[in-house]
């Protein structure tokens, strides 16, 4: 690869971030330059509910101190990319500057979804994404708000949920399906986080959806219409329901856009030498049998930025997700998912294993085929170990075997209650066969942990 | 439940009111009797004689008294001084003994009244507000609005509390004299429990056990449903209750040396003293076993316990400066310094004071054999210095009164030589790390900002690499506040402790050993 050329990459999320710096790693001599007009440094957009909280300030959500890119040789520019001409490699920013690229990675990432709501545009209706949506958040709640409506059951709408009860903001939930995340989570783990959400005074309501939104005089929101009629007064709007690739400044140009920028497993668009990765990206296929075309996870993006830097530095490689996982945090309850656990599954072709506690707040389900071998696991309220599951779910255990070695999967912190041993016991009785259950060790005896 | 924490805060207050208002009651009269009763046999005659312009009058402060000893007192010794007649000027400072015996005062009258109005409300409210704390609310870690908190975040309330504690730490080690009133008030207390009378030390064992106790009461609350945090306080509780409190008090009361069987050189840095060593070697076979438990500690104890467990077997489960950071300090702990910079700092500045508590020792110890053949002078002046600098002003003025400024752990980061000698065993010789779980880690920053020792967690977990760092006192709250399950201190093999993940588990596209 030619040294001295330019590498520009739009976005300074966690996909085009950590593209800058694997390819950094990997070639000393190339130019790099990462744009963004949301915040000069990189920070991680999963914290911006904790600042909200009080939990950390702004700067804590920078993963790296500000001289950390002028020593790795990674230029930060503050801007917004108003067009780019794909022919002479050049990008034009809103203040009027230029920049020419040599290699060019679209990373912007997303937007909230809105789907056309009347009042959708009010003041005290957003959603949560950026910087500037939490800075825009802040205004909105600062006063007079006495209760929030939000829109769309997922983990965007659930943080906000906990982040205006901060503010003991009375909130509305409204979630279009009969279960909270019910796309993703099965009828019993949904039901528990529903229930959860319920304990924290969450006025949760299942199929309901909004109809319109009404304004006050001022253009501000006074109050909300449901489809079954209901007029619910609010002061606050959040809109949560999902988000969708934030691109709409490369509508009309020969680049090939679907919903996202449309790339190969190389993130390779139509247009030579410009690229796509995170969740602006959408491949042609899906990565594999249980992936969508669009992956809007930090984790995917860390990916396909950690790939496309392999492949900048002229390596030869492809994108190839290996064992799907996920984790989120409901409030007071922390998720955690590895393999192929869908929302629904068929009873014919897949086992299906769910233990929960009697607190109603833990719980762990392993889904199997036919022949007994793990699908995936979807654990709730107590952590389990990343790198067992990958190799568990890569090799195809038998399920008895992945229950037998359970305590080893444990990654709860020491003198946790042993919720192992009840799950060993709970499959041993429900599927029989070989398992082992495990044993209380000393130390879980000597200082009474209880399940 | 708010009405009983708002009484609690107020009881709080009032009962620090008290405590602070103290040093300004009761009046001072001083007497030929009292002088002799108070002073060395060989000053006696010299004192009660410089002394005597002070006899009979009543001064209505500890102000007026203790500048009327100065005038006195200073005006024999640099009289001594000017004609360079060292052997004569008296050295020892006798201000604290006089000023408690020529005291008059209604605490004095009655002691328990005002321990129960002093320490005793403020006891009682701590307790009022934290056992209260999230109620009604289900289990989880809270750290809701800290860095909108006037104390939590170097607001107005932070700085007064800061200013006020690092107050109470110079009059205590400089100025003991001005809170007679105040070792007054435990002195029944001690008498109680030693046989013997009050000293500042045992007034601020006591402050200090009850801060332990009341805000560990705080963090059951904060950390419940984990057990970790739960066992971990109750430990520094206990150890601080029976090992520094109790026992050494028992110890004086059954006439056996005052020594805290936990407290372990180099952070117990006067533990080779020729005093201590003479106080063991004459005590009999409980001295003796003194001595050597001590030793042990340090050459077999340390060693062994932080290989498998690494130092937070003690940081974080028995050290008494460690119970207070991480009982009373817990609320500051996110102030610690996250930066490069400060590591640097700190690596430099805790294996200094390392490297001069060993010279030093050695040197005491050498002395010791050699009768102070060598450098006598020097090692006295080692141990002042040491003493002034390190044991004082660093361990307790800045060590505790900068809590609302650095961090709850400004001390034991930057200064305490015990914990730089178990760092260097924790980061060469252990099985003890934290293990980032795979790929989960999001960098949303919660683990750095937490963590009191200022260890960028997350530089590591967002990598897939183990924490492994000399300064970590296993505390453990980055795994607690650790939204998606990713940190677990663990003792485990030593074999890849330390690993670098060029890819992060869950990615297939890039074969590393192919």
């Amino acid at each position: 690869m030619s040294s001295n050329r330019h590498v520009v990459i739009i976005g300074n999320g966690i996909a085009g971030i950590t593209c800058a710096r694997q390819l950094r790693k990997l070639d000393d001599t190339v130019k790099i330059t990462v744009i963004s007009g949301e915040s000069t440094y990189f920070f991680s957009r999963t914290a911006l509910m904790y600042v909200f909280m009080g939990h950390m300030k702004f700067e804590h959500t920078q993963p790296y101190e500000n001289w950390f890119w002028e020593k790795n040789r990674i230029e930060l520019k503050e801007a917004w990319v108003k067009s780019i001409n794909f022919t002479s490699k050049n990008l034009l920013f809103q203040s009027g500057e230029n920049m020419l690229y040599d290699e060019l990675v679209i990373a912007t990432g997303s937007k909230p979804n809105k789907f056309g709501w009347p009042g959708e545009d009010l003041q005290g209706v957003q959603g949560l994404y950026s910087k500037q949506d939490l800075e825009l958040m802040e205004e909105n709640t600062a006063s007079g708000v006495k209760r929030a409506v939000i829109v769309g059951g997922g983990l965007i709408g659930i943080e906000m949920a906990e982040m205006l009860a901060y503010k003991k903001i009375p909130v509305t939930f409204l979630v279009r399906e009969s279960g909270f995340w019910s796309n993703v989570l099965p009828k019993e783990e949904s039901e528990l986080v529903s229930r959860h959400m319920r304990e924290h005074h969450i006025d949760l309501r299942l199929n309901e959806e909004l109809d319109e939104i009404i304004s006050d005089p001022n253009a501000r929101v006074k109050a909300i219409r449901t489809k079954s009629g209901e007029e619910i007064e609010c002061q606050f709007v959040g809109l949560t329901a999902g988000v969708t690739p934030s691109i709409d400044f490369l509508r009309n140009t020969e680049l090939d856009i679907n919903r996202g920028v449309k790339v190969d497993f190389g993130f390779q668009t139509n247009i030579p030498n410009v690229y796509s990765i995170g969740d602006c990206a959408e491949f042609h296929e899906v990565p594999a049998a249980d992936r969508k075309p669009v992956e809007q996870v930090w984790y995917t993006g860390r990916m396909h930025g950690e790939t496309l830097g392999y492949i900048l530095a002229g390596k030869k490689v492809t994108y190839k997700p290996g064992i799907w996982f996920n984790s989120a945090k409901f409030l007071d309850i922390e998720y955690q998912t590895y393999g192929t656990v869908p929302a629904r599954w068929d009873a014919e072709k897949v086992k299906s294993f769910y233990w929960e506690h009697a607190g109603g707040k833990i719980s762990f389900r392993m889904l199997m085929d036919l022949q007994g071998k793990i699908l995936g696991v979807n654990n709730f309220g107590f952590r389990l170990r990343h790198e067992f599951f990958d190799q568990a779910i890569r090799e195809a255990w038998d399920g008895a075997k992945v229950i037998s070695k359970l305590d080893k999967a444990d990654f709860d912190p020491e003198f946790f209650a042993p919720y192992y041993i009840e799950i060993q016991k709970a499959f041993k009785s429900q599927f029989g066969g070989d398992v082992k259950v495990s044993k209380k060790t000393f130390i879980q005896k000597l200082f009474g942990a209880s399940v | 439940m708010k009405i009983i924490q708002s009484i609690g805060i107020l009881l709080f207050l009032i009962g620090l009111a008290v405590f602070t208002a103290m040093p300004f009651l009761g009046n001072y009269t001083l007497t030929e009797e009292l002088v002799l009763s108070s002073t060395k046999d060989i000053h006696q005659e010299k004192m009660a004689e410089v002394l005597a312009p002070m006899y009979g009058e009543t001064y209505s402060s500890n102000f007026s008294f203790l500048s009327a000893y100065k005038v006195n007192f200073n005006e024999y010794n640099e009289a001594l001084k000017a004609e360079s007649k060292w052997d004569e000027v008296i050295w020892d400072d006798y201000s604290l003994p006089l000023a408690q015996t020529s005291l008059s005062s209604p605490v004095r009258d009655s002691p328990w009244l005002f321990f129960g109005l002093s320490i005793g409300l403020a006891v009682l409210g701590g307790l009022m507000y934290n056992l209260p704390k999230y109620r009604g609310e289900p289990e989880g870690i809270k750290n809701n609005g800290i860095f909108h908190s006037a104390m939590k975040n170097r607001g107005w309330m932070g700085m007064i509390t800061g200013a006020y504690l690092i107050l109470f730490y110079i009059i205590l080690y400089w100025f003991p004299a001005y809170i007679v009133n105040q070792i007054w008030m435990v002195t029944p207390l001690s008498m109680l429990l030693s046989g013997n009378p009050a000293s500042q030390w045992f007034l601020y064992g006591t402050i200090y056990t009850l801060a332990i106790t009341v805000m560990g009461v705080r963090m059951f609350r904060k950390y419940r449903g984990n057990k970790y945090q739960q066992l971990r306080t109750a430990s520094v509780m206990f150890f601080q209750t029976a090992f520094a409190f109790l026992i050494p008090e028992i110890l004086v009361l059954l006439n056996q040396p005052y020594f805290d069987f936990k407290n372990i050189w180099p952070l117990d840095y006067d533990f080779f003293y020729d005093y201590q060593i003479d106080t063991f070697l004459s005590s009999g076979g409980v001295g003796m076993f003194m001595l050597i438990w001590g030793i042990l500690l340090i050459v077999i104890g340390v060693p062994t316990f932080t290989y498998f467990f690494g130092k937070r077997w003690y940081c974080s489960w028995v050290c008494g400066c460690g119970g207070l950071a991480e009982t009373l300090g817990d609320p500051y702990r996110q102030l610690s310094d996250k930066s490069v910079k400060a590591w640097k700092y700190e690596r430099v500045i805790i294996h200094s004071v390392l490297v001069l508590a060993v010279v030093m020792t050695a040197l005491t110890i050498v002395n010791y054999f050699s009768g102070f053949a060598l450098l006598g002078n020097v090692t006295n002046q080692l141990h002042s210095i040491y003493g002034f600098a390190i044991g004082s002003v660093f361990a307790g003025v800045i060590g505790t009164g900068f809590y609302p400024f650095m961090g709850n752990r400004v001390w034991c980061r930057f200064g305490c030589p015990l914990a730089a000698y178990l760092g260097l065993v924790q980061r060469f010789k252990s099985r003890f790390r934290i293990t980032t779980n795979g790929g989960q880690c999001i960098s949303c920053g919660n683990c750095s900002t937490h963590c009191e020792m200022g260890i960028d967690v997350r530089w590591y977990a967002q990598r897939g690499q183990e924490i492994v760092r000399s300064s970590c006192v296993g505390c453990g709250v980055c795994s607690s506040v650790c939204p998606r399950g990713v940190l677990k201190l663990e003792n485990g093999s030593t074999e890849n402790r330390i690993n670098e993940m060029p890819i992060i588990i869950g990615n297939d596209s890039i074969k590393i050993n192919a």
